[in-house]
Parts: structure tokens; C-alpha cells; sequence
């Protein structure tokens, strides 16, 4: 526990990816099994003790520590792991030596709701200050140390010279302590069996357009929609949603989850039926209303009554056990489009393709779409296999007005009037360079508006649990929330440290399936400066 | 009852003395002041009398560019006459060099005002002397309980472990350049690292001082000038303002290190970009704030700037009589 500490606090530290990599990397290779298969899973939320609440800390704390000292500590230290690490009394005998993890997580995995808070005083009793930390983050599941599951690949990837995509495609089969990965990645091994498991494939992803000039002999325009993009798996029986960020989330669209029988790799956009948004190319409504199905864990019969989803598909990138990804576009919606009839025309639709000759058309048809499901376009090269990642020159895309930019929400600050008591103020940034190379979000405005009441309390509730530091009335956010912001222009000015300044930003949506590190940056900002 | 002298009366600008018409440590230019320790929140200029230990009118000097207008040098364990019958004794602080509490008596009432202190050892300073005293001013600057600085030695063998760690690069330590910067050197001294130390121009001066006041503090160097190459496996020491400023860019692939007992707070110590957190202070953390009230064991415990929410809150769970004194003026110190 003491290393995984040492870790832990490393993570929390190092500002630079590349450190962050190396710290965890090297924790990989030379941590034993199944030390670091479990740290692993602690760092990447793959760890759940249901017996140990976050009430568990409170009242284990609050038979030791006065409550009014608890709570003018807690209020300052602002996260209630933490404090409890430092108010933890030292036990005046002596104790066995510090737990491994892996004694850790199977003394609270054998915990009940009665033995929870003794078993966890056990294990806090032999650590010191930062091994308490450690251990209540791992116990409570919520690391927020700033380390994205992708990252945790990327390290995982480099700590044994394999292959990203890979790692990517065999992880999501695998349960901690991941004890077959590591003896692939580490030991040379066969990879784990990922034939007859649901694993979720890396997305292929577009590029801004910008000032390209694309030949629409060679690329092919579709709709962009406004849902959130996921990929949905069937095989061996088995069925699993994906998100964007790989996430199962699955439990949250049951009826999706049916809808599917053939043994396939599917994606596509999700949305909800809307009647009253129409539009051309038929039946979507607004994101609000897909926000309303975001996040749960299990789903009313109201609710799928009210918002009913279904997945627009874009591409096929396995069909009856065939890998289809190194076809082109074209080749896989042939495929696609044979397959339809098979789906059921409920859950199911094919995002259509645009006709246009050439791009001006395709910006006339762009500009008169006026369904709020559309995003904007998707350019396609005809002839492009399907690659993880964004690959320059295969995949564009082309949002409508007003200019939308996905930032990252920095700090939020309370309201007033109705929005009182609320954190309705927020202020986001763009990254000032490759966020993956090391670079730091520059804030580029602030926006009061836009949002849901709904959406309102769902932010609120988010800056309030995500809270890293106050100053005064402002809070600021771990940076994990992408919005996407709506602006009328941008222009340049010398009173932001961004150099630029919006009008009249407003929250467009709430990016909370897009990680943080694939937000803009201020260059793609730059590029629509007006003047 | 609270015990009501006369004699002193707390105001949020200072501890004022009615009869002497005398301020302890106060927030704007008086007549008179008695003044604890140089920090410049609690050393003012402009003062028509200063009465101080030498120590503390000498750093005075050096940071306002003159001596204070009529200073007068106390010794520790001096007793100084005021008008209106105050007696005044200047007693060890423990805080920086020159740091004194100050022990006020008139009519057999005694009350000691700390000033800023420390309990933990400190070879750049004279160590805190408990007074047994009715009134016990204190400070709170670390007045919760999440505050227990770790032994200076750990914090020094971290901070050795990681410039050993990194011949290709520099430790650049931010620790404030009057008190914490010496202390820190001294310590390294103690723990037998006899490289040069790469001092930021802004300290430079006040590593002067405290060596002629006889403060071994090994070889320094100005880091200015020297080439990156040179600095690499180095220490360098800078005001915390300094950390993530141009000016460090000099420096070969800086490790950024702060000394403060702030960093006790990860959070804290992520808001500076401090990759290397030694918790290191000079103020009292909250066990040697409690273990010093329950020593000196006085009838009432005021406080003057800090957390004194949560030490009232102690005192008050201890049947202690306190009240917070709501001081203006005071910084967060300690960074």
C-alpha cells in the first residue's frame, strides 16, 4: 500500500502527461501480481466495495473527532477522503505492518454493511497519513486524481512495449486483477480470448474541416447528429452500449440492449424519438431530451415510454465474427445497408448520405438544415478503412452555426436572482496546445445561460462534487467536463490571456461522454477568429 | 466572567496598551510599537518608536532600507519599562530569528503575547520558552487539526532523495526568504548536504544577515548567471512567488518544490504546481498550538489571526475560557 500511495500522490502532483505515464508505467513493471492489476483497477474505477459508503468515512470519523472540528476541517480541506487521512488518530499500540493492496481490497471485499467501518479501521490503524489517503480513495471508489482510463492504457501500453489499440481492445474483457493482460503484456503470454467477449472497439474520429478542401468525389458527406455517439456490441449472447469514452453503458437502454441478435460491432448515434422534431430526415429530438436517458442506473417504464432511444447508425465494423475494419467506407456500408432489414426499424436507422457535388452545395444544404438533431456534416473518405483515433485526412467534421467549441469547465461560480445558490456561472477553457504532450487549459470565456433548468442542477450538482479549490465564492472544477459552448464570434483581445474574447458564449451542451483531453484547443478558436 | 484588564485592549489593527499608548505588532504607522518578529505583516514601517530585539530591528532595516525611527534594541529576558506602570519582557518565539513572544505585566496581571512561534527545533533561532501567564494572546495560523507538521528531517530526506533522484535536473525550492529560507539551508546543512545552494537574488541579502548574525549556512551561490549545466543535481532556493514565474525558466528542467505548511493540503500544493510538497513551517502546527495552551496553562486564551474558529472550538471542549480576537492585517502567512 505504501508504493500505491507513493503512486497515488505522484499522480496527483505531476502535472504533465508524460510524467504521469512515466510514474504509473514504472509502477506497473515493478509491482507484482495482483498488486498492480488491483491498483490498476482502483485508478481506473474498476474497483466497488458496496459494502463501504462514503457515510462509512463519516461515521468512523465521527466516533474519534469532535463534529464541529470534522466539519471546519472538511470545509477547508475540501474532500473528505483527504481530511480523514489527516485526522485519522495514530494508534497508540503497536500494529501489524502496513496491508499490500491486495489485502486491502480483499478484507473490504469480504466486508458487509456491519463489518464495513471496523474492517476499514483495521486497515487505516497500520498506514500512515498518505497510505489512509490511498486506501479511503480506493475504498470509495472515487480516485479523482486526474488520471482518465485512457491514460491508464496509454501507461499500461508503454510499461510493457505493446500495442495501445490492443491493450484497448483486450481490457474491456477482462476483470481486475486483470491477471491475463499482465501476463500477455509482461510475460509474453497468448492475449486473453477476445473472441467470444463484448469488447468495445476504439472509435475512429474526425478532424475539424477548417479551411480543407475536400473533393466530394473522393469523400462522402452524412448528417452529423446531435445525440451522443456509441457503439453497440452482440456477441456470443451477450450485448453491451458503449460510450464514447468506452464506458458500459449498457443498464441505462435496456430496450437497445434487446434490439440486437446478430453478432455484430455497430456505430451510431444515440438518440430519442422526438415527434415534434421531425425533420427531414426524420424523428430525433433535441439532445435535452437524450440528457434525460444520460447517467442512469436503471430505467423507469416511464421513461422509456417518454424518451424512447434508438441508435442512427453510421458504419459497421464487424458482422458475424468478420473484422470488417480494414474495408473502406464504401465496402462496410454496402454491408451496412444489406444488414438493415435484419435490424428492428424501431431501434434502429441509417444515418442517410448527403447528395451534393461539391462543397459549396453541401454548405447551402448544410446552412438550410434546420433539425435540431443535426450537428453539422460528416466528410468521409470513400476509400478509408476504419482506424481508432483521429488520422489525419480520413475523417472531417463540419458542425453548423452558431461556432460551437468544446472547452473544458475550469471554474463555476454562484448565481443570483433565480439562479441563486446555484453554480450558474461558469468559466471553461480551450487547451493551449497537445493536452496529451502536457499542455494546460487557457480559460476563453464564461457563460450564465444556455442550459436547462434541469441541466442546471445537473451542473450544480457537478461543480459541487468536483470542487478542487475554493477562492472565495469561486469554485474550481477537477477538469473533466467538456461543454460545448455556442458563441455568435470570437475576436481577438488583449485583456484575456487567451488573447481571445467570445460573444455571447452560451452553454450549448453538456459534453459528459466526451473526455476532457479530446476538448479544442485554442487554435481551432483562433482559426474562427472573425476579424 | 472574562478577565477585563484595562490596561490592553485587542483592536482589529493591533494589541493596543491605553496607558503607554504603546501597539503590539500593529497594522499601521503609531507613535509606539513593540514589534515581535520582522515579517513584514507584523513589522511595519513608520513607526514613531520601535522597540524590538536587535535581531528583528536589524532585518527591519535591511528590508525597509533604514533603520526604524527610533529604535530600541530589547535583549531576550530584558525587561523594559513603559509609561502607565507596563513592564515588558521579550521572550523566545522559536519563529524566525530575532522572533520574541512578549510578556506584559502591570498590577500582577501577566499576559504573554505570542506573536508568531513554533515548538519544533529551529537551528536559526532561539527556541520558544513556555511563560506561565492569566492572558495567552496566540496566534492560529495552523488552527486545525488536519495541521501536524512531520518532523523537519523527513521533509530534508525527501527533498535529498529527489535531487539525488535527478542529476539532469534542479530542485527548485519556493520558501520564504525571511526564516524559512535560512532554516531550510541550515537543516540541509545539519543533514551533511555540502554542495552549493543556488540562491534567487531576492534571498540573497537575508542569508547575508543571518550569517553575520552568526548563522552557518554553508556555501551559496547567486543562481543568476550560472549556466543551466551547472545547476543540474542542485538545490536552488526562491520566494514561493518565484516558482512558476520566468524567472525559473533558466533553470535545467526544474523540480518544483515548496516549503510551507500549507502542503500538508494536496490541494494546496496542486494550486502552486508544487510537485514536491515538504511541509515545513515555522508556525505552531495544531498539536504544539493545544500542547502550548495546556502548558502554559492560563486563565483565558485570546487569538489573534489564523483558524481560530476550530482552536476556540478546542479550548472550548477543554473548558477553557477563550475568545477570538478578529486581528485585521495578518496574512495567511507561512508561504
Amino acid at each position: 500500500m505504501e508504493r500505491f500511495a507513493a503512486l497515488v500522490d505522484g499522480l496527483v502532483y505531476t502535472r504533465s502527461r508524460n510524467g504521469k505515464l512515466a510514474l504509473l508505467a514504472q509502477y506497473l513493471r515493478d509491482t507484482p501480481d495482483p498488486d498492480r492489476g488491483w491498483a490498476l483497477a482502483a485508478l481506473t474505477d474498476g474497483l466497488n466495495f458496496p459494502a463501504v459508503k462514503a457515510g462509512t468515512i463519516r461515521a468512523l470519523l465521527d466516533a474519534r473527532v469532535d463534529e464541529v472540528l470534522w466539519r471546519l476541517s472538511r470545509d477547508y480541506v475540501g474532500d473528505t477522503a483527504e481530511t480523514a487521512s489527516l485526522l485519522w488518530p495514530e494508534p497508540q499500540t503497536p500494529q501489524l505492518p502496513p496491508p499490500s493492496v491486495s489485502e486491502a481490497v480483499e478484507v473490504l471485499a469480504g466486508a458487509t454493511r456491519a463489518t464495513a467501518a471496523e474492517r476499514l479501521a483495521g486497515l487505516l490503524d497500520r498506514l500512515d497519513a498518505n497510505g489512509r489517503y490511498a486506501l479511503l480513495k480506493l475504498a470509495t471508489g472515487a480516485m479523482r486524481i486526474g488520471l482518465s482510463t485512457r491514460l491508464a492504457k496509454v501507461a499500461f501500453a508503454q510499461a510493457f512495449g505493446v500495442d495501445v489499440e490492443q491493450v484497448e481492445e483486450l481490457w474491456h474483457g477482462q476483470a481486475p486483477p486483470y491477471a491475463d493482460l499482465f501476463a500477455w503484456a509482461a510475460d509474453g503470454a497468448p492475449p486473453p480470448d477476445a473472441q467470444s467477449l463484448p469488447l468495445f472497439r476504439p472509435f475512429m474520429l474526425a478532424q475539424p474541416l477548417e479551411d480543407t478542401v475536400v473533393d466530394l468525389g473522393a469523400f462522402v458527406a452524412e448528417w452529423k447528429w446531435d445525440g451522443i455517439r456509441v457503439q453497440l456490441v452482440h456477441v456470443a449472447g451477450q450485448t453491451r452500449l458503449y460510450s464514447r469514452g468506452g464506458d458500459d453503458i449498457s443498464a441505462s437502454f435496456p430496450e437497445l440492449i434487446g434490439a440486437l441478435q446478430i453478432p455484430a460491432v455497430l456505430d451510431g448515434e444515440l438518440l430519442v424519438r422526438g415527434s415534434h422534431q421531425g425533420g427531414e430526415a426524420g424523428g430525433a429530438a433535441s439532445f435535452n431530451a437524450l440528457q434525460q436517458r444520460l447517467g442512469r442506473k436503471s430505467v423507469s417504464k416511464a421513461m422509456l415510454a417518454d424518451y424512447p432511444a434508438f441508435v442512427r447508425l453510421y458504419d459497421v465494423l464487424q458482422l458475424q465474427g468478420e473484422d470488417l475494419r480494414p474495408l473502406g467506407w464504401a465496402a462496410r456500408r454496402a454491408r451496412l445497408e444489406a444488414l438493415m432489414p435484419q435490424l428492428d426499424p424501431q431501434r434502429f436507422d441509417i444515418s442517410a448520405v448527403i447528395e451534393a457535388d461539391n462543397l459549396d452545395q453541401l454548405a447551402e444544404i448544410r446552412a438550410r438544415a434546420r433539425d435540431d438533431a443535426i450537428e453539422g456534416v460528416m466528410l468521409k473518405r470513400r476509400d478509408a478503412p476504419y482506424v481508432s483515433g483521429r488520422r489525419a485526412g480520413l475523417w472531417y467534421k463540419w458542425k453548423r452555426d452558431p461556432l460551437l467549441i468544446d472547452c473544458v469547465l475550469m471554474y463555476a461560480q454562484r448565481g443570483s436572482g433565480k439562479r441563486s445558490s446555484f453554480y450558474s456561472d461558469f468559466t471553461f477553457g480551450c487547451w493551449d496546445g497537445d493536452p496529451d504532450a502536457g499542455a494546460d487549459l487557457l480559460p476563453v470565456g464564461k457563460a450564465y445561460f444556455g442550459f436547462t433548468d434541469e441541466e442546471l442542477k445537473w451542473l450544480d450538482r457537478h461543480v459541487r462534487q468536483h470542487t478542487v479549490n475554493r477562492f472565495g465564492p469561486v469554485r474550481e472544477v477537477d477538469r473533466q467536463l467538456v461543454l460545448e459552448v455556442a458563441f455568435d464570434s470570437v475576436h481577438a483581445s488583449k485583456r484575456h490571456k487567451s488573447g481571445l474574447a467570445m460573444r455571447f458564449p452560451r452553454i450549448h451542451r453538456i459534453r459528459s461522454d466526451k473526455p476532457a483531453h479530446e476538448a479544442d484547443r485554442l487554435d481551432t478558436l483562433r482559426a474562427m477568429v472573425a476579424d | 466572567m472574562p478577565i477585563d484588564l484595562a490596561w490592553i485592549r485587542p483592536e482589529p489593527q493591533g494589541i493596543y496598551l491605553p496607558p503607554a499608548d504603546a501597539w503590539i505588532d500593529p497594522a499601521h504607522a503609531v507613535p509606539r510599537a513593540l514589534v515581535t518578529h520582522g515579517h513584514s505583516d507584523h513589522a511595519r514601517g513608520g513607526h514613531g518608536q520601535t522597540v524590538a530585539t536587535a535581531a528583528t530591528l536589524a532585518i527591519m532595516g535591511l528590508r525597509y532600507g533604514v533603520m526604524p525611527e527610533g529604535a530600541q534594541a530589547v535583549d531576550y529576558g530584558e525587561t523594559i519599562a513603559l509609561p502607565g506602570g507596563i513592564r515588558a519582557t521579550f521572550v523566545p518565539a522559536g519563529h524566525v530569528l530575532g522572533s520574541a513572544q512578549i510578556l506584559l505585566e502591570r498590577d500582577g496581571q501577566r499576559v504573554v503575547v505570542t506573536g508568531d512561534y513554533k515548538r519544533s527545533p529551529d537551528p536559526t533561532c532561539a527556541p520558544f520558552e513556555p511563560v506561565p501567564c492569566d492572558v495567552f494572546i496566540t496566534e492560529a495560523t495552523f488552527g486545525l487539526p488536519v495541521f501536524r507538521h512531520p518532523p523537519i528531517a523527513e521533509e530534508i530526506a525527501r527533498l535529498r532523495e529527489t535531487q539525488a533522484a535527478h542529476p539532469q535536473r534542479c530542485v527548485l525550492v519556493g520558501a520564504y526568504a525571511l526564516g524559512k529560507a535560512q532554516r531550510l539551508i541550515a537543516e540541509l546543512r545539519q543533514a551533511g548536504h555540502d554542495a552549493p545552494i543556488f540562491l534567487h537574488g531576492a534571498m540573497e541579502r537575508m542569508c547575508a544577515l543571518y550569517r553575520e548574525w552568526g548563522i552557518d549556512l554553508g556555501e551559496l551561490r547567486p543562481a543568476a548567471g550560472v549556466a543551466k549545466a551547472e545547476l543540474a543535481g542542485h538545490i536552488v532556493v526562491c520566494p514561493p512567488s518565484a516558482l512558476n514565474d520566468r524567472w525559473s525558466r533558466r533553470l535545467p528542467d526544474p523540480i518544483t518544490a515548496m516549503a510551507s505548511g500549507w502542503m500538508r493540503v494536496r490541494q494546496r500544493a496542486r494550486q502552486r504546481n508544487v510537485e514536491l510538497p515538504l511541509v515545513i513551517s515555522d508556525h505552531a502546527d495544531w498539536d504544539e498550538l493545544t500542547a502550548t495552551i495546556a502548558e502554559v496553562n492560563p486563565a483565558e486564551t485570546w487569538i489573534t489571526h489564523g483558524r481560530e474558529e476550530a482552536l476556540l472550538r478546542w479550548c472550548a471542549l477543554h473548558q477553557r475560557k477563550a475568545r477570538a480576537l478578529a486581528m485585521v492585517g495578518y496574512e495567511d502567512e507561512d508561504d
